[in-house]
């Protein structure tokens, strides 16, 4: 697909854009100013993008001049790439003015390659964006054919490859301009011409460059292209014939979708474990929407209520005219586990899951019913403030208290049942402070714990003390400063601090209830 | 003082009127072990509703009182619901390797850093309406009438407890939405002084709990009464 004029297309849609002049970009190139893009109208003018912008004012004095914006034109095809992904979800960026769409098993869904190619070259005309569009069985046939043939839409017919690239210049083989300037040279105008040349020949003067071009354009070597966004595995989409404008219309054909994804997923033994819903809109912009989850799952009545609350932030434009579900994280799922999770609202007590959350350690007695489970709660939680903020704590190996925990995702299984020693309340602090507040403190002498320190404004003049109980510094984590030692002391209130002593200042690190 | 008969009726007759909708069981107290205090309580901690829990100094008395709760509500664990969920500011300062004393596993603790208290009050709403949870914990700085009418609604609903664990001694507005009111602040000698400022359809309480030296285990030192600071005689339990 090759968008002739999509930079001065893109112009043509500003409002400031006169209708009735021939509009042109410009870019500084070794100090003169040259054409970089001109519209159909400079184009009749016989004005082409390389030509200094002296030379076409004197063939247009009216001329409307605008400087080029290469990567405004390149994010905007990087978006209209995104939307061609309603098609295909294989969809390559080409140059700065063109997109490749693999539609392979695609275009049965939208009426065949024909019709394909018309939708695609209408809604881009409703666009503004004028469009030449080729179906061939190889990239290279396909490019060649939308560039070089004068029809909006071709189809190279699969067999017929060779004798429709036959008439086309060689520059339609994606060669670098020296190179094709050599070829004319020396009369090989057309790609035809290159069929009787021998390869050899061919390889000694230009490198393996020209004929691998001609082996990838005639289909014999396969040319992977690099879609710009990874095709998931695991994907339905759904066409509407009414455009939707309302979360509730998205919701009811999200119903649709997501038993669909859920077959599939089904079918595959996998769980999803990230959902990306996209929102194809009239005005070619694709709203995308994505859930995630603590586990794998497929279970649609679940995933539905993580979608939700979030379908009203997709902004629907003037509607969206196409819906695309997938999968692009999952993990294995076996039906037995979903088995055993649904079963657990029956008889089954939680047993079924013993080493995931909600399901009971430690059950006292016959008491306890069936676990619920906790894994809905997560999911909700972390769809809306983020997974990172949900955490479970982890014993670690450190000599430094606010070391020897460390924050885990919630929702995944701790590692093993580690039944850490029950220590009795009040052995450690219950509030640790993540940087030890300094106080100003007064000991008695050296190695004395203090008589009385201020806080927060405050003085606490203290009853017992125990300690110290001395902190090395882990060397080896780059731990620089001196050893820390530790007191518990109590005030008279009976407030329990845990206070450090460190090269002579002390610091407020902890309080015990 | 009403005869033992009188009182059982009204008992029965506050159950009916708690009950909030026709065919809802109400859910069974918490024994919290301590009978002074179970017995103040008419069984236990009650279930399924919002409590406040106001410090009453600047240390971690009431924090370590809420987590001595929620640890009595995880082993008392009725329902499906044994998951514990703590949310605080950002980061937070609870240190969770502490919750193992309480009989809290703090590998089973769900930590939240909300960040805003908006965001927190959502998150406990949408935690007490889950039926996994036995406890909520919310540390937030103020207490608002209306997010405590939503909360108490969430955890009747869901049959776990909510605590909002203040963050500092602040004067509380007089009308609030929770069941209780509990304000904790730490006594010499390892001793917790508990007031139970407010009981909706009960009478408030003031307690001294104390740990017992060789095991540990929490004891009501001396029960003070609804207001008079005279000492009553030792109770002890466990």
């Amino acid at each position: 697909m090759w968008l002739p004029s999509w930079a001065t297309d893109r112009l043509h849609r500003k409002p400031d854009c006169p209708a009735d002049r021939p509009v042109v970009t410009i870019e500084e190139v070794a100090g003169r100013l040259l054409i970089q893009a001109a519209d159909a109208l400079a184009g009749a003018e016989g004005i082409r993008p390389g030509f200094a912008l002296a030379d076409a004012r004197a063939l247009r004095p009216d001329l409307a001049v605008f400087p080029a914006d290469p990567a405004g034109d390149a994010t905007a095809l990087a978006r209209l790439a995104d939307w061609c992904s309603r098609y295909t979800p294989l969809v390559a960026l080409d140059g700065g003015d063109g997109l490749w769409l693999d539609i392979t098993g695609c275009a049965h869904l939208f009426g065949g390659e024909k019709a394909l190619m018309s939708d695609l070259r209408h809604r881009l005309a409703g666009f503004g964006h004028d469009s030449r569009i080729a179906v061939a069985d190889s990239p290279g046939a396909a490019w060649a054919a939308a560039r070089f043939r004068e029809a909006g839409q071709t189809v190279v017919e699969p067999g017929a490859i060779r004798e429709s690239l036959a008439p086309l210049p060689v520059a339609a083989l994606r060669l670098p301009s020296v190179m094709t300037a050599e070829l004319e040279r020396l009369g090989l105008r057309r790609i035809g011409d290159l069929y009787s040349v021998a390869r050899a020949a061919l390889a000694r003067r230009f490198g393996m460059l020209p004929g691998e071009r001609l082996d990838q354009a005639l289909g014999r070597i396969a040319e992977p292209l690099s879609p710009r966004l990874p095709p998931p595995a695991f994907v339905v989409r759904q066409i509407l014939a009414e455009p939707i404008l309302h979360a509730e219309g998205l919701a009811a054909v999200l119903q649709r979708l997501l038993p669909r994804l859920c077959r599939e997923l089904a079918e595959a033994g996998q769980g999803a474990r990230r959902l990306e819903l996209g929102c194809y809109r009239v005005d070619g912009r694709l709203a995308k929407l994505a859930v995630g989850t603590s586990r794998p799952s497929r279970d649609d009545a679940a995933l539905i209520r993580l979608f939700a609350e979030k379908l009203e932030r997709i902004d629907p434009g003037f509607g969206i005219e196409a819906m695309t579900l997938a999968a692009p994280q999952v993990e294995p799922l076996a039906d037995l586990q979903l088995a055993l999770a649904r079963g657990r609202h029956g008889t089954a007590r939680g047993t079924a899951r013993g080493t995931t959350w909600g399901t009971a350690r430690g059950t006292t007695g016959g008491t306890a019913g069936q676990a619920a489970d906790l894994a809905p709660l997560i999911d909700r939680l972390g769809n809306r403030l983020g997974f990172a903020r949900l955490a479970r704590a982890e014993p670690r190996e450190s000599h430094f208290p606010e070391r020897a925990v460390k924050r885990m995702p919630a929702g995944f299984p701790a590692a093993a049942a580690k039944p850490a020693a029950a220590k009795p309340p009040g052995a450690l602090p219950l509030r640790l402070f993540p940087r030890p507040e300094p106080v100003t403190a007064e000991a008695a002498g050296e190695g004395d714990p203090p008589a009385s320190f201020l806080w927060r404004a405050r003085r606490h003049q203290i009853r017992t003390a125990e300690g110290p109980a001395r902190i090395e510094p882990e060397w080896w984590l780059g731990e620089s400063g001196g050893p820390r030692d530790y007191w518990r002391l109590e005030d008279e209130a009976g407030l329990r601090f845990w206070l450090f002593g460190q090269s002579g200042s002390w610091y407020l690190h902890g309080l015990f209830a | 003082m009403p005869t033992e008969p009188k009182i059982a009726h009204l008992a029965a007759l506050r159950a009916l009127i708690s009950r909030q909708a026709p065919g809802q069981t109400a859910l069974p107290p918490c024994p919290l072990g301590l009978p002074a205090l179970d017995a103040a309580l008419e069984g236990g901690l009650p279930r399924g509703c919002l409590q406040e829990v106001i410090p009453g100094d600047e240390g971690a008395a009431a924090a370590g009182f809420t987590a001595f709760l929620l640890g009595r509500l995880v082993k008392e664990g009725a329902g499906a619901g044994r998951g514990v969920l703590w949310a605080s500011l950002g980061e937070g300062d609870l240190y969770p390797p502490a919750l193992a004393g309480y009989g809290l596993d703090p590998g089973e603790v769900i930590l939240l850093s909300a960040p805003s208290p908006a965001e927190l009050l959502w998150a406990m709403e949408e935690a007490l309406r889950s039926p996994a949870l036995a406890g909520v914990v919310g540390e937030v700085d103020r207490l608002d009438l209306t997010a405590g009418r939503r909360l108490q609604l969430a955890a009747a609903a869901g049959g776990g407890v909510g605590f909002l664990l203040l963050r500092a001694d602040r004067p509380a507005a007089a009308v609030s939405a929770a069941a209780l009111r509990w304000r904790v602040r730490a006594g010499p000698d390892r001793t917790w002084h508990v007031e139970l400022l407010r009981r909706r359809g009960g009478r408030p309480g003031r307690w001294i709990l104390e740990r017992e030296d060789e095991t540990d285990r929490l004891l009501v030192a001396s029960e003070l009464g609804d207001g008079s600071a005279a000492p009553q005689a030792r109770l002890s339990g466990g």
